[in-house]
């Protein structure tokens, strides 16, 4: 492939109908340039969880994946409320999300602990009332599941 | 067990992919209404069983390499994912029968389910 390749989808805040697409969309370029299976499936776990957090939590943002030889990054940007207590939003069944998005079958607590579990370096930049930027990045050459 | 014989198991109706049934060949399943959990616990392959029915089922799982979705208790998904099924050639099933009822006949038929990792205390 391609040293970089680089692509990048403006996210609506509570758009459930196209929530989603950025994410099969990078999955497809990830097909599309031949990585393992394995690789994009964790990939696609990190694109979408970080997708519905920005249409359910965050009114909107920027979801852009980065992909070279070694690695993907997906960055996940948004200026909405912020995380006010990270490490409670990383515990599994922890969730602000409202009775709607649950009846859509997500807001069970699972979104953030889902990213960790598939990405190899997590970084989350947040804070309350100005945005929260998300990093997650999936090394090409650990093929491996990772465990809890 | 490929689709078709699954259709059969369940009594299903097919909603869409009638020609790939006999196609996808299905080794384990797992059902689920949080869609969260499916991400969590599905492994490629997987016969997705839910009682939910928007749009987010059929995203879900494209995401995860799942190759068709069965929808139980009678329920019919909505406009949208059925349209956006039919652009991802993913067949899709309903089950008049419980979620409790319809798993039990694939497990009895012989469908493995999907093995959890050990919980962290």
């Amino acid at each position: 492939m391609d040293s970089r390749y680089e692509v990048e989808f403006t996210v609506r805040g509570d758009d459930f109908l196209a929530a989603g697409e950025a994410s099969n969309q990078i999955k497809e370029t990830l097909v599309m340039l031949g990585v393992p299976s394995a690789i994009s499936r964790r990939a696609s776990v990190i694109t979408y969880e970080a997708e519905m957090n920005l249409v359910i939590h965050a009114g909107g943002g920027i979801l852009r994946a980065v992909i070279t030889p070694e690695r993907l990054t997906i960055v996940a940007t948004d200026l909405g409320p912020g995380i006010p207590d990270l490490d409670l939003a990383m515990k599994e069944g922890f969730s602000t999300a409202s009775d709607r998005v649950r009846e859509m079958g997500f807001g069970a607590g699972m979104g953030l602990p889902n990213i960790k579990r598939n990405a190899d370096v997590l970084k989350i930049d947040t804070e309350v009332g100005k945005g929260t930027t998300l990093t997650a990045t999936v090394f090409f050459g650990r093929q491996a599941e990772q465990g809890g | 067990m490929n689709l078709k014989q699954i259709a059969a198991c369940i009594g299903a109706e097919i909603l869409h992919g009638e020609a790939l049934l006999e196609k996808v060949e299905i080794e384990r399943a797992y059902a689920s209404d949080l869609m969260s959990d499916v991400l969590a616990f599905a492994s490629p392959g997987t016969l997705l069983l839910t009682g939910l029915t928007n749009v987010q089922i059929i995203r879900t799982a494209q995401m995860m390499d799942i190759p068709a979705v069965v929808f139980v208790r009678g329920k019919k998904p909505q406009e949208e994912a059925v349209t956006l099924a039919r652009s991802a050639g993913m067949p899709l099933l309903v089950s008049s029968k419980s979620m409790y009822e319809t798993c039990g006949l694939l497990y009895a038929a012989g469908l493995s389910p999907c093995v959890i990792p050990t919980r962290e205390a």
